[in-house]
């Protein structure tokens, strides 16, 4: 979706606010919002890519103005109540049900440091074939979809060269929506600058950007 | 601005009999400037923010719930703030300048070479090591969310999950550069990596001048995370400091 969050290219954001010595969680909060989206996560009511496009779907004016936490709070509440994990009248009243089962856990402390180095699907799948050769000339398709999609609006119609394929990945453009995985290959892509921005841009800068087979194009 | 902490930050008028009947104890909520990067909350302050209570909140309604377990988030906290960070990153990179071998095995294979040194997790599987030359400068942006290799710098700082970053590393890489004190040649190629998939960037810094004598733990030391994003590049060291 042609969204707030698809920043490459903007202007006037400002300039850079850099904290020296900066904590890796500014309030307790943070660190606990955090830990519950992963520790929710872990009930698979819902994916990675659904977590992205659930940020990208708010008001705009609401993602500029959020800190990137406070983004995740609103979240996480809509969530549990949309995949049914927690009522609405449980949400409102922040309690349980009267008699409402207890579950167990889906992450447990002890899990939790496997959780960490469990890693996401291998992208080593010698059953789907790439669409594309390292080398080779592509072209971004021009695509605006309303749902989500990871191929940013700056590269749209613009034309590359595969530099690396990294092997097979799901297709955040289906999985985000519970459409299927899709999985594909994704390769490294280099577009010369020049290309993105026009003769203004340094002719020595290029943008390598990460496109999967369905994103792309012969020129 | 006075509604940016008051109103619902979800779109169900979420929690309101838990957090706002303990909002409506304490003073006004601390009202944050409309910059994203200034916009948090800090733990020094006299009250508890509404963001401390809706979190609390909504925490204590998932844990009676039994959705999760409370000693899961304490271990999930204490793995980021005091177990994985920039100092692994940093272990790699001057492992990479002191044996050619695994520097080798880093940029053709980086998640492999990362996870000999023992560092693996969530964001990491599939990562990219891409190398800093005299003539090549390398730059990591993720421009729609917020994409960073987790087991070798932690999480991720504000500025980089912020809109000024995102927006100018692609357009301006030079220009943002700049912004961090690092003027780049006109004849140095620029290469800004954009983390879009599931690929996760380190850039592998040149060692400076004059580390010649140094160890590999005193090389690590030298190592910044900003160095790694690929916003500075690892300063040499001062004269009679060390080595």
């Amino acid at each position: 979706m042609n969204g707030v969050h698809d920043m490459g290219g903007m202007h006037c954001m400002g300039p850079i606010q850099y904290e020296k010595n900066e904590p890796v969680f500014h309030a307790a909060w943070e660190g606990r919002i955090y830990a519950l989206n992963r520790a929710m996560r872990a009930w698979r009511k819902w994916n990675l890519d659904t977590d992205r496009h659930a940020l990208e779907l708010m008001p705009p004016a609401d993602y500029l103005r959020m800190s990137y936490y406070e983004r995740w709070v609103g979240r996480l509440a809509d969530q549990v109540v949309q995949y049914g994990l927690v009522t609405s009248e449980e949400m409102e009243s922040g309690k349980p049900a009267p008699g409402a089962p207890k579950v167990a856990p889906a992450l447990t402390a002890a899990m939790s440091s496997g959780f960490l180095t469990r890693g996401i699907l291998s992208s080593r799948d010698p059953k789907v074939q790439p669409l594309f050769k390292v080398g080779q000339r592509v072209r971004a398709r021009n695509i605006n979809p309303a749902s989500h999609t990871r191929l940013p609006r700056y590269a749209r119609g613009r034309t590359g060269t595969v530099m690396r394929d990294h092997g097979v990945y799901s297709f955040p453009d289906t999985n985000a929506h519970f459409l299927g995985e899709k999985r594909q290959h994704v390769y490294s892509v280099r577009f010369a600058s020049r290309e993105l921005w026009g003769e203004g841009a340094s002719p020595r800068d290029f943008v390598h950007i990460d496109m999967w087979d369905d994103y792309l194009e012969r020129p | 601005m006075a509604r940016s902490k008051t109103g619902p930050v979800g779109r169900r008028g979420f929690l309101k009999g838990a957090a706002a009947s303990a909002a409506a104890l304490v003073a006004e909520p601390r009202v944050g400037n409309a910059q994203e990067p200034q916009n948090h909350d800090h733990d020094h302050q006299a009250v508890p923010s509404d963001l401390t209570l809706r979190v609390k909140a909504l925490e204590s309604l998932l844990v009676e719930k039994g959705l999760v377990d409370p000693a899961a988030l304490d271990a999930l906290v204490d793995t980021f703030e005091h177990k994985v960070g920039p100092r692994n990153g940093a272990r790699v990179v001057a492992r990479a300048w002191v044996d050619p071998a695994y520097k080798k095995r880093l940029v053709t294979n980086a998640a492999a070479a990362i996870a000999e040194l023992g560092y693996t997790s969530g964001q990491g599987e599939h990562m990219v090591a891409v190398e800093n030359g005299p003539k090549v400068h390398n730059l990591v942006v993720c421009t729609l969310c917020s994409c960073y290799p987790w087991p070798v710098l932690g999480l991720p700082p504000v500025w980089y999950k912020s809109a000024p970053y995102r927006s100018r590393a692609v357009i301006d890489p030079r220009g943002v550069l700049r912004e961090f004190g690092l003027q780049l040649e006109g004849d140095v190629e620029v290469r800004v990596w954009d983390s879009t998939a599931e690929l996760r960037y380190l850039v592998l810094p040149e060692r400076p001048a004059g580390t010649a004598n140094m160890t590999e733990d005193e090389l690590a030391a030298l190592i910044t995370r900003d160095a790694m994003v690929g916003v500075a590049k690892v300063a040499a060291p001062r004269p009679g400091v060390s080595a």
